[in-house]
């Protein structure tokens, strides 16, 4: 193409190249570069992101090194073992388990529920709210009718019942139980972004060349609303580790054999463990309290990154 | 204006039609029968073969159904086969303990939440708001049942501040007894909700608030020479006080919503308590009832919200 270029102007090749560069300069940067420099300008973001990626590549690749079962095991010998000693780094449980073992499986089995969900869950809701909202009329409204009746529904109460109902269960089921009931935010937002970007002259003269439906929505609107769905995602994580961990913490979740963050805290409801036996269930909770607040954090920089108003960072 | 409430009605009929269908067919999803409880293993199984035939167990489901609906308009829910009475009553007892947690939580929630959000509006951008900027954000992300626990750790156990368990001390006689001690039962989890819970009220109040600062009634306010603190108490504050009392709705949703957790947290012996001793027993009248009736109130809050919205805010009616 360069070489056929020159035959037919005055340009050289070395100008060529440095037009091609100051292009590529001037124009906007992509999103990634964007989210990057917004995490560089602000450090407590920067920390919040480490903590997450490392502490969840930690408890993935820790879980594989732990024997469940055998974890599991009851072991008479460490009954409420003290906390901070050599075998038992953070003491162990009525039944003698490693409180340590179970903190980094439970974590592993929480973070994955929480992810399969996000992905689940953000999936449905946002072709739901990209559906609704392109097509308006008919489509719409009845789209915004079962929208309607699923807010309505006790989503706590319908999903234990759904919990009670299925005779076997594991996490995979449970995820799928979760992601029934945990749509609807992400496909208000996308919905009522939907509604605006379908108004503009893009979408019209897209219409007009008579490009598909489909093309449209998934091809042209969802990639112009994609800084907006990164954002909810990563704010819905946040959200969605708070629903396995609470939910097992009252006993309808992932199964008492199967360690979880909210099987763990569910320790406090004994009046002596709660004060005495603090280490069985204190470390979960903080644990959560903190992936949460660092996820969400990160969903905040993220919004000021998709804000060209509110950024931070310079890109270059 | 009516024309949309009659309209939002309409609209909820349905709702809670398909809503009674899909709380009637999941109960008959659910492991045993109602007879389950109240027979003892030596009973004969013709004996409950007929028993089933008489109330009506072996008809079709839409049959069933009907019956459901008719005995749920003569008040009649069934009987609960653990307590082994009426489920109305049983209900009815432990309803009002849940709606006083609810509203004394509501009314701290607005109490706190009103001044935070003016003030934060007010201050836009400096410290303060700041300040209430990132209280805000951390209440918001930490999920509620975490704060339960170790709120009940701290104040309950560690610094006994606060009962831990019940909605009453056993010895408290009296009018005035009985309500204090009602109280110091509610204070503690309808605090910790306020405190975490102010999230929505305090965004929309400050960004009502920052709005309408460059409004023209408050232009004329301050050049008339109305004192700053007047224009914010009784200019701005009371414009945006109808839409956020429309919050009320939502909030009462979300709070019912998660009264099975704080009532689990506190053993406190309201309707979510009840919701999840009755799915231990699989005491499956209880549980119809009690979802059902989650569901009508979720849909009440939400058409009281949905109404003075509609009211103050003429855009969002129905068409």
């Amino acid at each position: 193409m360069a070489e056929n270029f020159e035959q037919h102007s005055d340009i050289s090749a070395a100008d060529l190249a440095r037009l091609t560069q100051e292009a590529q300069a001037e124009a906007t940067p992509s999103t990634a570069k964007i989210i990057w420099s917004e995490f560089k300008a602000d450090k407590p973001a920067m920390a919040a992101l480490i903590i997450i990626v490392g502490f969840i590549l930690f408890v993935m690749i820790g879980a594989l090194f732990i024997n469940t079962p055998k974890m599991m095991e009851t072991n008479i010998m460490g009954y409420f073992n003290q906390p901070f000693t050599a075998d038992f780094w953070l003491g162990a449980d009525s039944a003698g388990r490693s409180v340590a073992k179970q903190l980094i499986v439970g974590s592993r089995n929480s973070i994955g529920i929480a992810i399969g969900l996000t992905v689940i869950s953000s999936t449905f809701g946002i072709c739901w709210g990209l559906i609704s909202g392109y097509f308006n009329g008919y489509i719409d409204w009845g789209m915004q009718r079962i929208y309607d009746f699923m807010m309505m529904l006790p989503m706590t109460m319908m999903i234990i019942v759904l919990v009670t109902i299925i005779p076997h269960y594991n996490s995979v089921t449970l995820t799928f139980i979760f992601s029934i009931f945990y749509w609807e935010g992400t496909s208000r937002l996308i919905r009522s972004r939907t509604l605006a970007e379908s108004e503009k002259d893009y979408v019209a003269a897209s219409k007009a060349s008579g490009t598909s439906h489909w093309k449209i929505i998934f091809r042209e609107i969802m990639p112009n609303i994609s800084s907006l769905i990164i954002v909810d995602c990563t704010l819905s994580f946040a959200e969605n580790i708070g629903v396995e961990t609470g939910l097992s913490y009252l006993g309808f979740g992932l199964p008492s054999q199967t360690p979880s963050l909210g099987t763990m805290i569910a320790n406090a409801n004994d009046p002596n463990n709660i004060t005495q036996y603090w280490w069985t269930w204190l470390p979960a909770a903080l644990e959560i309290i903190i992936l949460c607040l660092s996820i969400s954090y990160v969903g905040q920089v993220l919004r000021r990154a998709a804000d060209s108003s509110q950024r931070q960072g310079s890109v270059n | 204006m009516w024309k949309t409430i009659l309209r939002r009605f309409l609209i909820m009929i349905p709702e809670v039609i398909v809503l009674s269908i899909l709380v009637f067919l999941l109960a008959k999803a659910m492991p045993g029968d109602p007879f389950t409880g109240s027979i003892n293993p030596k009973a004969d199984p013709a004996q409950i073969h007929h028993l089933m035939k008489i109330n009506g167990l072996y008809d079709p489901w839409y049959q069933q159904y009907w019956n459901w609906v008719v005995h749920l308009f003569h008040g009649n829910l069934g009987n609960s086969y653990q307590y082994q009475e009426p489920v109305t009553r049983l209900i009815g007892g432990r309803a009002a303990n849940t709606l006083w947690l609810a509203l004394f939580t509501m009314i701290l929630t607005y109490a706190f939440a009103l001044p935070m959000g003016v003030y934060a509006g007010r201050h836009e951008g400096k410290l303060p708001d700041t300040i209430i900027r990132v209280y805000t954000y951390v209440t918001y992300c930490i999920p509620f049942f975490v704060i339960l626990v170790i709120g009940i750790w701290i104040f309950g156990y560690v610094l006994g501040w606060f009962p831990t368990t019940g909605s009453i001390s056993s010895d408290a006689t009296g009018w005035l007894h009985t309500f204090g001690s009602r109280f110091y039962h509610i204070l503690l989890p309808g605090l910790l909700g306020a405190l975490f819970g102010t999230v929505n009220i305090v965004q929309y109040l400050r960004s009502e608030v920052i709005d309408s600062k460059h409004s023209d009634y408050v232009r004329t306010a301050r050049s008339k020479g109305v004192p700053s603190k007047d224009i914010y108490r009784h200019h701005i504050f009371r414009n945006s006080l109808l839409p956020i009392a429309a919050f009320a709705g939502y909030s009462i949703t979300g709070l019912l919503n998660g009264s099975i957790f704080t009532e689990t947290v506190f053993s406190y012996p309201g309707m979510g308590l009840l919701f999840v001793n009755s799915i231990s027993y699989r005491d499956y009248t209880v549980i119809t009832a009690l979802v059902l009736i989650y569901g009508i109130l979720n849909l009440i809050g939400t058409l009281l919200s949905d109404i003075i919205l509609s009211i103050v805010d003429p855009r969002i009616r129905i068409q």
